[in-house]
């Protein structure tokens, strides 16, 4: 506990190398350095002797190419270079979304089912922007790593999502849709090759079917309907797995680890974060702060030194040093008041959620994306 | 002369300052008069939380007035109510919508078929920048606070997917009509970054998608740049240590502090220089860079005037 009676710090070595832990999840908004602190997570984990995977949603270019992966496909590699000493190892995989799509189609339909989906002109637009797949597939993709008993630990890094847990969201979203009537209509009639189907369905479904045809065209409603129909053999495996791997998430051994920087937007949304997940009942790690600001020498007053860089201007022999130093003098001023401002954005979302951990990062000087890099982030991770 | 832009969409990595930025340009376009509406489409109540003011309903609502007079509306667009609105319009069938959700097909458009929620989304926003009020345009300009920069293709493009899969029929002839006004030249994408590596990898990938797209690019909205406090011929690496030394002598600050101020110095030199770097990339884009300057704690109306005056002088300069 700090002394302040707030929460806890987050010791994430104490975390990584618990036997116990066998999936951490990084979410957060945007731009807060999720999928770096994943990887060091995954690294630190690695070289502590777990057997870890990380999966990557999108990285940095040079931090994929620091982690050996040149290509999006989908098969965990090994990551050269990490310290293997204490028997851990660490592989990396990039996401394939489109490819993961089709396995999870080819899983669960007949090959010429597969085919029919695979040439309908919807899939081709479907696979890639359905809403909430990358989510999805995400989810489906950590619930195969973690029950192939492989690995010790997974750790995943959350798409950048455009509402806080799409990942949570989404495979919930897509089964009430399949659940709808909707999803019977459309495939109905494919399904009874024609109005038929009007008989069994009621009144309000054909009122609703005679919109759907003003709205959308007959011939876009036979398209939109043979898709649909050709897909709903596989649903009940959608479904039932979206709901496997909601429960994978709540399952003791899972962790995740809320990301943010400490930036008035960023910690609303960790904020938003937490809540959910605890609204959820998902185990909550705890919070990292990543890019917060240090002070070199936090014993020096700002006052004192603003002072100090208006009287050197005039005192002293050679002007260049004087520059330099005065220079230096204004870094601090200026450092001070963002440590100052940030200080109190932590200490507010501390005191908001007393008992949950948090932990802070330093800002680095340069970005990250080699594994010494990223070890760096690791020792700033342990407490 | 190519036509002066009426439809201004922006667009940048997460966490780079979009929703700042956009509501700075809907401000800085109302100035002297004008009347400007700023758009959101992503669910997120961001222009709310920048406003301060409570989350806003499906409505075109005065959230500030510019500097000389001009007033600036914002929306927050939701997916539904933008298709019911869509049905009433087209169709005349504002009152199904009861039916429509209960059959699903508010689930349908909105989450499973995203394509169709896009065109939604962007249909509104030409209704509003065509729409026109006692015989003149009800808005000098429109800002869209659009997805960011990795879904921002898919957004956009949406409108020519979904006219091709729908080949004809009145859904097609909308999506080919939003078409028309994103790919024309009274919409421009400005671009928001941020002086980081990504940030700047996104703004380029993004810049190249965009055209090969046909869309026409606005500016480069530079976000939150540090200025840099010392020339960078000034010092040398390994001077720096001994020249604070000497500089502080006599300034009554306790000589064992000049080593942790020269680590500081050191350290906001190297992040200066990496964003000169990053800087120096954008430069490729050929394209305007208009630098708005970073703001202290909160945004609030008095930062988004400083950064609207800052906009101001840089699409001016840009002619924009």
């Amino acid at each position: 506990m700090s002394a302040s009676g707030e929460s806890p710090d987050l010791d994430l070595a104490a975390l990584v190398a618990d036997p116990a832990t066998r999936v951490i999840v990084t979410c957060g908004s945007g731009g807060v350095g999720k999928t770096t602190t994943a990887a060091a997570i995954a690294l630190l984990a690695a070289e502590a002797g777990r057997r870890t995977v990380v999966l990557t949603i999108d990285p940095a270019l040079r931090l994929a190419q620091s982690l050996g992966l040149t290509e999006l496909d989908n098969t965990p590699r090994e990551v050269v270079g990490v310290d293997t000493s204490s028997g851990g190892r660490l592989f990396a995989m990039m996401l394939d979304m489109k490819r993961t799509f089709d396995d999870v189609v080819t899983a669960h339909a007949t090959p010429e089912r597969a085919q029919a989906i695979f040439d309908n002109p919807f899939y081709q637009s479907l696979s890639s922007s359905f809403a909430g797949t990358q989510e999805y597939m995400a989810m489906e993709k950590l619930s195969q790593l973690r029950l192939s008993d492989e690995w010790d630990l997974v750790v995943v890094d959350t798409p950048p999502s455009r509402s806080a847990l799409d990942f949570l969201d989404a495979p919930q979203r897509l089964g009430r849709f399949l659940d709808g009537r909707m999803i019977r209509l459309l495939s109905a009639p494919a399904r009874a090759g024609g109005k038929a189907y009007l008989k069994v369905v009621g009144a309000s479904f054909s009122i609703f079917s005679r919109l759907l045809d003003r709205i959308l065209g007959g011939e876009l409603l036979r398209d939109v309907s043979s898709f649909v129909s050709a897909l709903e053999t596989m649903f009940g495996g959608f479904r039932e797995r979206a709901q496997q791997t909601y429960e994978l998430l709540k399952a003791p051994g899972t962790a995740f680890v809320v990301v943010a920087v400490p930036e008035t937007a960023a910690l609303r949304e960790a904020s938003y974060f937490v809540a959910r997940l605890a609204a959820d009942d998902m185990p909550l790690a705890g919070i990292v702060i990543n890019r917060v600001a240090q002070q070199s020498a936090p014993g020096l007053s700002a006052t004192r030194a603003a002072a100090a860089a208006e009287d050197i201007d005039s005192a002293l022999p050679d002007p260049v040093d004087a520059a330099i130093a005065v220079a230096a003098l204004r870094v601090h001023v200026e450092t001070a008041a963002v440590v100052e401002a940030q200080s109190r954005l932590i200490r507010r979302l501390r005191i908001a959620h007393p008992g949950v951990a948090t932990h802070s990062v330093p800002a680095m000087a340069t970005d990250v994306h080699d594994l010494d890099g990223l070890r760096e982030i690791g020792s700033a991770l342990q407490v | 002369m190519p036509a002066v832009p009426r439809l201004h969409v922006v667009t940048g990595k997460g966490g780079t300052g979009k929703t700042t930025a956009a509501a700075a340009l809907a401000i800085a376009l109302a100035s002297g008069g004008k009347r400007t509406l700023l758009v959101e489409v992503e669910g997120r109540q961001g222009i709310a939380q920048l406003f301060d003011t409570a989350p806003m309903p499906y409505e075109e609502r005065q959230m500030a007035i510019a500097p000389g007079g001009g007033e600036v509306l914002a929306l927050a667009v939701d997916p539904e109510a933008a298709m019911l609105d869509y049905l009433d319009m087209f169709y005349n069938l504002g009152r199904a919508g009861r039916l429509l959700r209960r059959m699903g097909a508010i689930d349908f458009v909105t989450t499973i078929a995203p394509g169709l929620r896009d065109v939604l989304l962007t249909g509104k926003v030409k209704e509003a920048v065509t729409r026109t009020k006692d015989g003149r345009l009800a808005y000098d300009a429109v800002v869209l606070d659009a997805p960011p920069t990795g879904r921002i293709i898919g957004f956009l493009d949406a409108t020519r997917e979904v006219a091709d899969l729908t080949k004809h029929g009145p859904i097609h002839k909308h999506s080919e009509g939003v078409s028309q006004l994103l790919h024309g030249d009274a919409t421009v994408v400005h671009l928001v970054t941020l002086l980081e590596e990504m940030p700047v990898q996104e703004t380029i990938d993004a810049a190249g998608h965009l055209r090969d797209g046909g869309y026409h690019l606005g500016s480069v909205l530079v976000n939150r740049a540090q200025p840099r406090l010392l020339d960078e011929s000034a010092a040398t690496d390994g001077a720096l240590d001994r020249a604070v030394a000497a500089g502080l002598a006599g300034s009554g600050i306790d000589p064992a502090l000049s080593g942790p101020l020269a680590q500081g110095l050191r350290l906001h030199l190297t992040r200066a220089a990496v964003q000169d770097a990053n800087a120096a990339q954008l430069v490729g884009l050929e394209r305007p860079i208009i630098a708005l300057p970073e703001q202290p704690g909160r945004i609030d109306l008095a930062a988004l005037f400083e950064l609207a005056r800052a906009l101001r002088t840089g699409l001016a300069e840009a002619q924009l």
